[in-house]
């Protein structure tokens, strides 16, 4: 077993070592500038008028009433906006229909979920811009809502698009207008044989709710337009260039005319990439001549932002007796909400993604229903699809009477398998991350008590590279300043910035990261897809390698040799040949950063990287359970998160994304979820209703890092930030069968569906 | 609907304060519009989440929840008076030892609402730890380095 204190980690002097962030001071003070904090002269006051409705079409819109409010400056519609053309935008993780955009910043013709924008005014504080909305009257011409994935999927179920047809890998389309956007297969050897070769095949079907990122800080956006038609954007967004990209065309600018500020940003995990507040803001500012900030409240960040999939999914999977899976059959249809794009490809890529299985059929459906548009909410697709793989390999352990850890070393993908979707792996670390689980003091443990019960699950996540910037000046004291593009969501200025400081040969202290906006740095991709640390890491490596390739140039210019002659050595000492008395020539870092200006000027490194690699991560999740079979409550008694990381940069970071996800996975599991009435009214939108998991609900999570280098990274990161929330609920789920004996087959499985599932029936 | 103002004095961090507070105002938008002292945070403006968190005359309030108006005579303490000019307080040097702090925007709230649970109880147990910080959420740290800072401000040794 590596761990994060091994030897692949002793060669670093920086790497592997827990810093204090550098931006920690801020955010322990209150000095920290998140995007509500803004405050600018002659600033006005937002607010968004929401439907009430889920289906609707929008007969008209009055503003006259609330134009006339005395500190009214401006109300706008769909109509204020320059029409939408039918273009593709890059949206961060992917592209969007312009028009699709723009209908769910603020609705055109229909209105699509309950909370979906009508109209936003502008005023002189908050309190009039909301008595304003009041004022606005909208006819609506009420609509049959689409509520349920396979009702969606019907012929003949109502229509939430009327020109949106089913797409097929091959790009060919439907006929008949349907609610189910795409359909997606990926397939692998023989699903017959495969089945026949079987002694065991199990099905189950699973059905699971929508759920939010739930990140603690609303959205906001604050917007400048000046009459010289440049815009300013400051916002609190996983990617200020994606906020750029999609803002520019909505109101038909230059990206030139756009600059965003990225503030600091209280949480994202994949929300916070669409953009909702900041067209708004903006346009509010272009009628009013002043600054617009719009807040949303929770109840509108629960309505009407971008939750991630509800599902059906059903799963067939074989094996021979020994325990080795023959085959698999997979059905994923994910909801999309109000527009196509759920993240049913990645859900359905990763689904059998940690086991070799010869013979498979993965299908996947991305389908339109009157709920909020879905966004990327961390390992987009993958805590979903994999929750139902794992939840029957788990079963199909039990029913074979084999130990469900050793069923899953036996199967499990090494270097060179092959994932139906065509990808083969490189150097991974699935077996390790078994193996320390197996190890780990929990799985060696007895359990006992009436009610408990253990549970074990295995997640995937791809992780991606991509786009990233970085310049770095050297200070004549020899600190180097360091500019990015990431926006910081949970420590990456102290991650990237520490590889700079490995590379250069300095203290992680030495190094001061600043993330800057759209205009003062390269592009830079979201904060998102675990690729910050990665990329933005590969782009702190090779701009700190051409700063130590100028610093050879100028001491070789100072030393009058060859800059051929002069090596930069990791122990940061820059050293030349003998001078002519046969002495020795060198100079550290600070002496030589001491010398640059009266030796030619400063040295300033950049890189932009774009890197179409990536590190697979794999992790292993143990947890035991405690079930009150009077409440249905359950309580988690025990935890252990083991992960691969490849090189752990900063191992307590690294350990607080793992237990992050593991909390939000719980939370999947046992309590969140979307509650919806018939005529499509969220019931649950306050965070006293919809139960994210407390101090009190979680005991200590046991982190065991697992360290197998990614070959494909100057130091061997992977990225961490998302596979932890995959196995938490096919653990729990196992776990509580382990206790009970029941299988639950709905997230959550909240009290109320475990006592639906264990107490006899009325009838 | 038009607003009345009104004229609230009272001391936050140890200054004396004379504020017009709108009389919709709520404690939390008062310290931030009125004020400038945008420390505490809103996360859902109904009491649920704690990241407004201030202590208000000894005690821990959502500041969210409490009417500008009210804090007439009142003494507010709030994450900008925890420090003593550069000098961090135990418990903010061991939210930063410990990583407990991914995003920060809960970070306010959870010191606020920590600091109050040390003067009232200076070596907590671990389930006495979480019981007082159940009402502040956080969604990034799965509160376990949360917890280990607290004990670790209370001169509790951490694994």
């Amino acid at each position: 077993m590596v761990t994060a204190q091994s030897k692949e980690t002793e060669q670093y002097n920086v790497i592997g070592t827990r810093p204090i962030r550098h931006d920690g001071v801020d955010k322990v003070t209150g000095a920290a500038q998140y995007g509500a904090d803004l405050n600018l002269p002659g600033m006005l006051a937002g607010r968004v008028l929401r439907s009430p409705h889920a289906h609707a079409r929008i007969v008209s819109i009055d503003t006259s009433k609330a134009e006339a409010l005395e500190g009214v400056q401006a109300v706008i519609t769909n109509a204020d906006f320059p029409r939408a053309g039918d273009e593709e935008i890059d949206t961060g993780e992917g592209t969007a229909n312009l028009k699709w955009v723009l209908d769910n910043v603020i609705a055109s013709d229909k209105v699509l979920y309950k909370g979906h924008a009508v109209a936003a005014v502008a005023a002189a504080d908050h309190h009039i811009a909301e008595d304003a909305l009041e004022l606005i009257e909208v006819e609506y011409e009420l609509l049959t809502p689409v509520l349920d994935v396979r009702d969606a999927m019907v012929d003949g179920s109502p229509l939430l698009h009327d020109g949106l047809h089913t797409a097929a890998m091959d790009g060919s389309q439907s006929d008949n207008p349907s609610n189910t956007a795409s359909h997606l297969q990926f397939t692998k050897g023989d699903l017959d044989s495969g089945f026949a070769e079987a002694d065991v095949v199990l099905e189950r079907e699973f059905e699971t709710s929508m759920a939010h990122q739930g990140y603690i800080e609303p959205h906001n956006g604050t917007a400048f337009y000046r009459a010289d038609g440049t815009l300013d954007i400051w916002t609190s967004t996983q990617g200020a260039f994606v906020v750029r990209d999609s803002v520019a065309p909505l109101l038909q600018l230059s990206p030139s005319q756009v600059k965003v500020t990225p503030m600091e940003i209280g949480g994202g995990f994949g929300g916070k990439i669409p953009v909702y507040l900041e067209p708004v803001a903006a346009l509010l500012s272009q009628k009013t001549g002043r600054p617009v900030k719009l807040t949303m409240n929770r109840e509108e960040v629960l309505l009407a932002t971008g939750p991630t999939s509800g599902t059906y999914m059903r799963v067939r999977m074989g094996a021979k007796r020994d325990g080795t899976i023959t085959a698999a059959d997979v059905h994923l249809a994910f909801e999309a909400g109000a527009y196509p794009g759920s993240p049913v490809g990645a859900g359905a890529m990763c689904a059998l993604a940690p086991y070799d299985i010869p013979n498979q059929r993965i299908d996947g459906y991305d389908v339109v229903v009157n709920k909020p548009k879905t966004a990327a909410y961390r390992a987009p697709g993958a805590p979903q699809s994999e929750f139902a793989t794992e939840s029957v390999l788990n079963e199909l352990a039990e029913e074979l009477g084999l130990d469900p850890l050793e069923m899953r070393l036996q199967n499990a993908c090494v270097e060179g398998a092959q994932r139906a979707d065509g990808f083969t792996y490189g150097v991974i670390g699935n077996v390790e991350c078994l193996e320390a689980a197996q190890e780990s003091p929990h799985w060696q443990s007895e359990l006992q008590g009436p009610n408990r019960g253990r549970g074990i699950a295995q997640g995937f996540w791809f992780n991606i590279g991509f786009e990233s910037s970085a310049y770095a000046q050297v200070n004549g004291d020899g600190t180097v300043p360091l500019v990015l593009g990431s926006t910081d969501i949970g420590g990456t200025r102290a991650s990237i910035a520490m590889q700079l400081a490995e590379t250069l040969g300095i203290s992680a202290e030495e190094v001061h990261p600043h993330v800057v906006d759209t205009n003062s740095v390269g592009y830079t991709q979201v904060t998102g897809g675990s690729r910050t640390t990665f990329a933005g890491g590969w782009a702190a490596y090779e701009c700190a390698m051409d700063i130590r390739r100028q610093m050879e140039e100028r001491a070789a210019q100072i030393w009058e040799c060859d800059a051929a002659d002069v090596t930069y050595g990791d122990d940061a000492i820059i050293r030349g040949p003998q001078d002519e008395d046969g002495n020795d020539q060198q100079f550290t870092f600070k002496e030589l950063a001491g010398q640059l200006v009266t030796s030619g000027g400063h040295i300033v490194g950049r890189a932009d990287v774009n890197k179409t690699s990536s590190g697979p991560a794999f992790a292993t999740h143990i947890v035991d359970v405690e079930v009150d079979p009077d409440t249905g409550k359950v309580d988690i008694l025990r935890y252990t998160a083991v992960q691969d990381a490849g090189t752990a940069i900063h191992p307590a970071y690294v350990e607080g994304q793992m237990q992050g996800g593991v909390a939000q996975g719980v939370g999947m599991a046992l309590n969140e979820e979307y509650y919806y009435d018939e005529s499509g009214d969220l019931k649950n939108a306050s965070l006293l209703d919809y139960r994210m998991p407390t101090a009190l609900d979680l005991p200590m999570i046991e982190t065991n890092i697992v360290e197998v280098p990614n070959p494909g990274h100057p130091y061997g990161v992977r990225g961490v930030g998302e596979v932890p929330i995959i196995p938490p609920a096919p653990a729990v789920r196992a776990a509580i069968a382990n206790a009970i004996g029941v299988h639950m087959n709905e997230l959550p499985m909240s009290p109320r569906a475990i006592l639906d599932a264990t107490l006899p029936s009325g009838d | 609907m038009a607003s009345e103002h009104i004229v609230v004095n009272c001391t936050i961090n140890g200054e004396q304060q004379v504020f017009l507070a709108n009389e919709r105002d709520s404690l939390l938008e008062a310290l931030r519009d009125r004020i400038g002292l945008t420390g505490a945070k809103e996360g859902c403006n109904n009491g649920n989440c704690g990241a407004c968190c201030v202590n208000m005359d000894g005690r821990i309030v959502n500041s969210c929840l409490v009417m500008a108006a009210e804090c007439e005579g009142s003494e507010i303490r709030t994450v900008e008076g925890l420090a003593e000019g550069d000098q961090l307080s135990p418990l903010q040097n061991a939210f930063l030892e410990q990583a407990a702090l991914q995003c920060g925007i809960c970070t306010p709230g959870f010191l606020v609402a920590a600091e109050a649970l040390l003067e009232q109880n200076p070596d907590p147990s671990e389930h006495e730890i979480r019981y007082w910080l159940a009402g502040n959420l956080c969604r990034c740290t799965g509160y376990d380095k949360i917890i280990k800072a607290v004990q670790q401000a209370a001169g509790q040794s951490v694994v």
